[in-house]
């Protein structure tokens, strides 16, 4: 295992040697110490790499993530994972607004509560939180799952496209479009997987599903009191 | 009785009620919609043609157009990158997205683009391969949408160009239309096929210059530092976006005034939000000039760019390039009247078409039917859209030499005049004649 200290390395530095090893892979287990909060902690890898940052992160850490099997032990700030591709990034503690925005593979596991937007215009990934979610979480989301395992908070899933979202708490609101749907088998075989790879142990039947009323997909003008 | 106003002169239209103006009212009243529609504002503003330059006579040496170098080649990203682009004609072909235009068009770009050795950029639409074959200089935007990104094409880009805004439509996002949804387009999109393809208006995960600093700094570490990064905004209150994407760490600052096109917006957007590109340009000049980074930021305008006097009075008032859309679209071939029967047919006319949401376009560029698509031969508009980009640089390079110039990058507002007192404002040089620029005094 190789560890960097970013009380004595830079980010540059950390990422730089997070980047080399897509050419030749000469180091698959990475410690990072001492990250205090700063941003874009080991974004943009493409390595089947095993990344542990001991600490708090910042701003948008995983960031474009491929392969690699990131975990914070500690909170992440806004954006962690956005845009990641495949691979794993696991929050041990709460995540920032804007968790998994725009990501299109891979698994998120956020342990403790996610903020606001969580999976904003997600296109493929699949999150697991095992808390709470914020407001306006899985907004015009596109494609994969949101399983959350407390509450959500105003206006889940507005403007939703194709995500499967999971819900086991209270949903405070449904956001445009956004509806509960029924849980067939399909869903409770779905739900069991990701409960398994996230490695939360819960009772899918104790979930509801929201989905797409795919209302809005086409823009008619009855529904203009929607927008 | 006719209603010729020649054979009845005393029949008067109103200035406020046009014909056009009554059509709109008629058409609400038909459909309860707002028009939807490409282009650009169609408006008349204040533009480059209300502005003159002072050629060379007894006070300055004009230099021999055949025979003095007047150079154009320009580079951009010299603030942090470590690979800066450099271009052979400081004109650029602005962003424009696969799926609003046919796969041909977007080639036929960047064959254009390349022969003469300037950039192209993306859209939001993601990276098509053929792009990236064609252009040897690619810009690769990073819009709100985030449609098609990826971290490889962002390695692959030349450049990345973070996109807030554009001119037709400051503060508006954009919406693809499920006509033009074809299967390859809403797989590089990630979305059903056939249904209308919404683009946000902000990005999904950063609100303000703060936050996009970290952005930034996140899409430089993504790419090792390699490539420039731009930041593009629709001009409106272009002074203060200038000073905040300056401080936000952008290498290069693209400013896209409101005759800037698109390829769907509402009517009343296009026509009434944000400000001319004549006016935008002293502004963000001003911001660089006062935080020191005027040339060291390069700034690229953009919005109703037309020819070669339009290019040299853009770089006259500060800007180190251009980029073009809409007339590059013009010279493969949109609105040709060739296709005058075509245009007819869908209601439309040459010169006139601009439905560009709708993917009917008889030209093949706005459009995914692959029988229109196969009218543009990229080849052939690629050769096309070459020899535009030469005769705008040729001209451009007359205008200079005759104001004494050997660089385009050395014209300067003083070789500029005003024809209208609300031109001499805007751009900031005086009307023709007088020592007068309004607003600094007498």
């Amino acid at each position: 295992m190789k560890t960097i200290d970013l009380a004595e390395s830079s980010i540059r530095e950390l990422n730089q040697a997070l980047h080399d090893q897509a050419q030749e892979c000469l180091e698959r287990e990475f410690e990072v110490l001492n990250p205090k909060g700063q941003h874009n902690i080991a974004c943009g890898i493409d390595q089947n790499l095993s990344v542990d940052i001991r600490g708090h992160a910042g701003y948008f850490c995983a960031g474009m993530n491929k392969k690699a099997h990131v975990v914070i032990h500690g909170n992440a700030g806004q954006g962690v994972a956005e845009n990641m591709m495949s691979g794993t990034v696991r929050v041990k503690g709460d995540a920032s607004q804007a968790a998994g925005a725009t990501a299109q593979g891979g698994l998120l596991v956020i342990e403790g509560n996610a903020g606001a937007r969580c999976g904003i215009s997600m296109k493929g990934v699949d999150i697991v939180v095992k808390g709470s979610v914020g407001h306006m979480s899985c907004f015009m989301g596109q494609s994969g799952s949101l399983v959350v395992c407390g509450d959500a908070g105003e206006a889940l899933g507005d403007s939703l496209y194709e995500v499967h979202i999971y819900v086991k708490g209270e949903v405070k609101s449904l956001g445009a479009d956004c509806v509960e749907k029924e849980m067939r088998p399909e869903h409770i075989e779905e739900l069991t997987e990701l409960l398994n790879r996230a490695g939360v142990d819960e009772d899918p039947a104790s979930f509801k599903r929201y989905g797409s009323a795919r209302q809005l997909y086409n823009f008619k003008v009855d529904n203009a009191s929607a927008y | 009785m006719s209603n010729d106003i020649n054979v009845n002169p005393g029949l008067r239209e109103s200035a406020t009620f046009d014909r056009t103006t009554m059509a709109e009212i008629r058409r609400a009243a038909d459909t309860g919609i707002y028009d939807i529609r490409g282009f650009g504002a169609k408006r008349k503003l204040p533009h480059f043609d209300d502005l003159l330059f002072l050629g060379a006579s007894m006070s300055r040496y004009p230099l021999e157009g055949y025979r003095e170098k007047c150079n154009t080649q320009v580079t951009l990203g010299t603030r942090f990158a470590k690979k800066p682009i450099v271009i052979e004609t400081p004109v650029t072909i602005a962003g424009m997205s696969f799926g609003a235009l046919s796969a041909n068009a977007k080639e036929a770009l960047g064959r254009g683009a390349s022969i003469v050795g300037t950039s192209t950029t993306t859209g939001d639409g993601g990276m098509t391969p053929e792009e990236r074959g064609q252009s040897s200089k690619l810009v690769y935007q990073y819009l709100p949408s985030r449609y098609g990104m990826n971290p490889d094409d962002l390695r692959k880009a030349d450049a990345i160009e973070v996109v807030l805004g554009q001119g037709a439509k400051p503060g508006g996002g954009g919406m693809l239309l499920g006509q033009k949804i074809t299967d390859r387009v809403a797989q590089m999109r990630n979305l059903p096929k056939g249904i209308d393809q919404r683009s946000a208006c902000r990005h999904p995960d950063w609100t303000g210059p703060d936050d996009l600093a970290i952005k930034i700094q996140e899409l430089r570490e993504i790419t090792d530092w390699q490539v420039p990064i731009y930041i593009k905004v629709g001009a409106t209150r272009t002074y203060y976006d200038v000073k905040l994407a300056v401080k936000a760490g952008a290498d290069v600052i693209v400013v896209d005034g409101m005759q800037g096109g698109t390829a769907a917006t509402q009517d009343v957007f296009i026509e009434h939000v944000g400000i001319p590109t004549m006016a935008a340009i002293p502004q963000a000049v001003q911001a660089l000039q006062e935080m020191g980074m005027h040339r060291k930021v390069q700034l690229i305008v953009s919005g109703g760019i037309r020819n070669g006097a339009d290019v040299a009075k853009c770089m006259a008032l500060g800007a180190d390039a251009v980029a073009i859309g809409t007339a590059a679209l013009v010279a493969l071939g949109c609105n040709d009247p060739k296709w005058s029967a075509e245009y007819e047919k869908i209601g439309s006319a040459a010169g006139f078409y601009d439905d560009y949401q709708e993917g009917k376009d008889p030209a093949g560029i706005s459009t995914q039917d692959p029988n229109l698509m196969q009218r543009l031969d990229p080849v052939e508009g690629g050769r096309r859209l070459a020899n535009y980009l030469r005769v705008l640089t040729l001209e451009a390079q007359t205008l200079a030499r005759a104001c004494g110039k050997n660089d385009l990058r050395n014209l300067e507002p003083e070789d500029l005049v005003a024809l209208t007192v609300e031109s001499a404002a805007m751009a900031r040089v005086p009307l023709a004649g007088t020592s007068w620029i309004p607003g600094q005094g007498f």
